[in-house]
């Protein structure tokens, strides 16, 4: 108590100290209860019953988050294209465009852009509604009914998600080289064979793997931590009910994209 | 009334949050095949103690008792066990709202049992035509108004056929004749498939007149826990200062004085006619449970308040006053007058209720039994003379014990039914 009263009134430094510390405890805690999360959401995937929730689930992820995904992918292949082919021309290197475009997008781009498009679309959807679904106490009617609230809407959603991450991936890298030659081949008159052989030359299987992997790494994040922030809307201490919900998205959103990036980067450093 | 081991029980559970101490040391029993009402002012934490009885919150002290065995020691298969006989309807409902009313009451049946798809649809066509859901079988419960949402979630908690229901105030925001549907049809059902009933309500007095247990909560504590009569007898004051402010000046389903003010208006006329005057009381009554069972609750209730609406428009004008002092009894007093010139009232009251107060009943009692189906609907009366110093209950018994049928109705269709 000497020492609560002592920080209170004490100095800046000490303050700073102790807030420090305590956020760091808090971001210690909610990643523990994170990994708890999903480690029951993950298990329950194998329970009976849920096939035909994981399949509506990949529908409304996956499926549905294919067009928006094909769209990014082609005007990022497309920039990739223009941005590489005026670098490259520098040096006289035009033809090596197709590597270029390639790897960057199997091994960085494509990954990426897919989880935050996801994330954007499909992860804000999660935590809103599993928040609705919270604040309205249909979390506890499913208690009550004995089902398993993870089991019936969590476990579905991370297995969609990593069934559904990979899949995006292939179609944003595969649309993106495109996106590339659109912009190459067709605007700026780089060969087509070059440009097509030159695409798949230098690309090893090592690369695609590592591609999938984190597709896989930001499937497990983006879903648990979406669902998370949608699941325990209610603990919130800054707002209750609708506006809770409404800082769940946010949160999840937010929280997701910067994990993305991060992840990324340590995935990268595993796998180089 | 101990009906033998208690088959839930709370003792010393106490539950804070925050600061707050919302329950403090209950002990609580639950028979079962009864009806338990929970009441007190809101904000004593009555949702708190339902929540803790199916396990949703867990107390910070004391324990939770299945037929004699402690929640918190159970073992997961016996607390499954435990939780697949016993329902819980959310005040707000709860339903899954983008689900369709169909799809929400089988939902526990799909996700929790190993039915076959046919028997499953089977099973909830029932219990949505036994509710008169049929028509919103493909509706979403945001299409549907309070009391049809209230009625899908009574399908979906008693589809799985629990042992316990727990009622979180399922009748508010209902109209009178709704929540006494609901009443009814929580005790129709529960005589039916034999749940214990555990409730909260605040429908004064229909809901005293279908509890066998009451239990008062009063800043966290069981204030009172027993019939409601005790509760009455007790002449607690602040049990009774809660009871009275329940009731209101007017039955709401019936449109007579409520109970607490009949007893105001009899004592006031004890004291203000002179003791030479004569008065007396008919007691009028249907068997509700009766007609209940044998045309559904929407029926019964049709044909009390037809009595009702007949009692009040008939004596009112000489001065008699009524009201309902069990489920389906009336009690009428009528001042200045002589238990013949009673008699007399009454009889020309029952001539004109057979002619046009029942028949009125039929179109709505055929549609539950069905248009070729006879029933027969009577209603009985007794009279008797008012001494001076009667207290209402012995009225009651008086003009109880006189009781005949004064008045009849059967269908006439056909009588194939001999």
């Amino acid at each position: 108590m000497a020492f609560r009263a002592s920080v209170e009134s004490g100095n800046v430094l000490l303050r700073f100290i102790v807030r420090v510390g305590r956020e760091s405890l808090g971001l210690v805690s909610t990643f523990g209860a994170m990994a708890i999360f999903f480690f029951f959401g993950f298990i329950n995937i194998f329970r009976r019953k849920q096939i035909a929730e994981i399949v509506s689930h990949t529908y409304s992820i996956g499926a549905r988050s294919s067009l928006i995904v094909m769209l990014v992918g082609l005007f990022t292949g497309m920039v990739l294209g223009l941005q590489l082919f005026y670098t490259l021309v520098k040096f006289g290197s035009v033809g090596a465009l197709g590597s270029a475009v390639s790897l960057s997008l199997i091994r960085e781009l494509g990954p990426v852009l897919t989880a935050i498009m996801i994330t954007a679309r499909a992860g804000s959807a999660m935590a809103a509604e599993i928040g609705i679904l919270r604040i309205s106490e249909q979390i506890d009617a499913l208690y009550t009914m004995r089902i398993d609230p993870v089991r019936y809407l969590i476990s579905p959603r991370i297995a969609a998600a990593i069934i559904s991450f990979p899949i995006l991936t292939a179609f944003f890298d595969l649309i993106g080289i495109f996106g590339g030659y659109i912009s190459g081949v067709l605007l700026l008159g780089t060969n087509a064979g070059t440009y097509l052989y030159r695409v798949q030359f230098p690309v090893d299987i090592v690369d695609v793997r590592g591609g999938f992997i984190k597709a896989l790494v930001f499937a497990v994040i983006v879903s648990t931590i979406c669902c998370f922030q949608g699941y325990f809307c209610h603990m919130r201490p800054q707002g209750f009910g609708a506006k809770a919900v409404g800082l769940a998205t946010i949160s999840a959103v937010v929280i997701s994209c910067v994990m993305i990036l991060i992840s990324d980067y340590v995935v990268t450093s595993f796998l180089m | 009334m101990d009906a033998g081991m208690p088959i839930m029980e709370l003792r010393g559970v106490t539950k804070q949050f925050g600061d707050k101490t919302v329950l403090d040391g209950i002990n609580l029993k639950i028979y079962e095949n009864q009806v338990t009402t929970i009441i007190g002012k809101s904000g004593t934490g009555k949702s708190v103690l339902l929540k803790h009885i199916i396990g949703l919150l867990k107390p910070d002290e004391g324990t939770v008792l299945y037929r004699g065995k402690p929640l918190s020691a159970m073992k997961r298969d016996d607390r499954e066990e435990f939780r697949s006989h016993i329902s819980y309807l959310f005040q707000n409902n709860a339903l899954l709202d983008s689900m369709t009313v169909f799809e929400n009451v089988a939902l526990p049946l799909r996700q929790t049992t190993n039915l076959a798809k046919k028997e499953i649809e089977t099973r909830v066509k029932k219990k949505l035509e036994d509710l008169e859901l049929a028509d919103a079988s493909y509706k979403y419960p945001s299409e549907l108004s309070g009391g049809m949402q209230k009625r899908v979630a009574l399908a979906r908690a008693l589809v799985t056929d629990p042992a316990i229901v727990l009622f979180d105030e399922p009748t508010t925001g209902q109209d009178p004749i709704r929540k006494n549907m609901i009443l009814s049809m929580i005790v129709h059902y529960k005589k039916r498939f034999g749940y214990t009933t555990v409730m909260i309500s605040h429908d004064i007095p229909d809901v005293f007149f279908i509890s066998d247990r009451i239990v008062i909560l009063w800043e966290g504590k069981v204030g009172f826990e027993g019939t409601y009569e005790e509760a009455v007898r007790l002449k607690h004051p602040m049990i009774d200062e809660f009871l009275r402010s329940l009731e209101g000046f007017e039955d709401e389903l019936t449109g007579l004085l409520s109970r607490e003010a009949f007893r105001v208006h009899y004592g006031a006329m004890l004291g203000g006619v002179a003791v030479q005057s004569t008065i007396s009381a008919a007691l009028f009554s249907v068997e509700f449970d009766l007609l209940s069972d044998a045309l559904g609750p929407l029926a019964a209730l049709e044909v009390l308040r037809a009595l009702a609406d007949y009692t009040n428009k008939h004596f009112g004008s000489v001065g008699a006053f009524s009201a309902r002092h069990s489920r389906d009894k009336i009690l009428t007093i009528f001042p200045h007058t002589s238990a013949d010139e009673a008699k007399q009232l009454v009889a020309e009251f029952a001539k004109q209720l057979e002619q046009d107060g029942l028949p009125k009943i039929q179109s709505s009692a055929q549609k539950t039994v069905g248009a070729e189906a006879c029933f027969e609907v009577y209603v009985l009366a007794g009279v008797t003379d008012i001494g001076p110093s009667d207290e209402i209950n012995t009225i009651i018994e008086k003009a109880q014990a006189n009781q005949t049928i004064v008045a009849t109705h059967r269908c006439d269709a056909g009588g194939s039914e001999g």
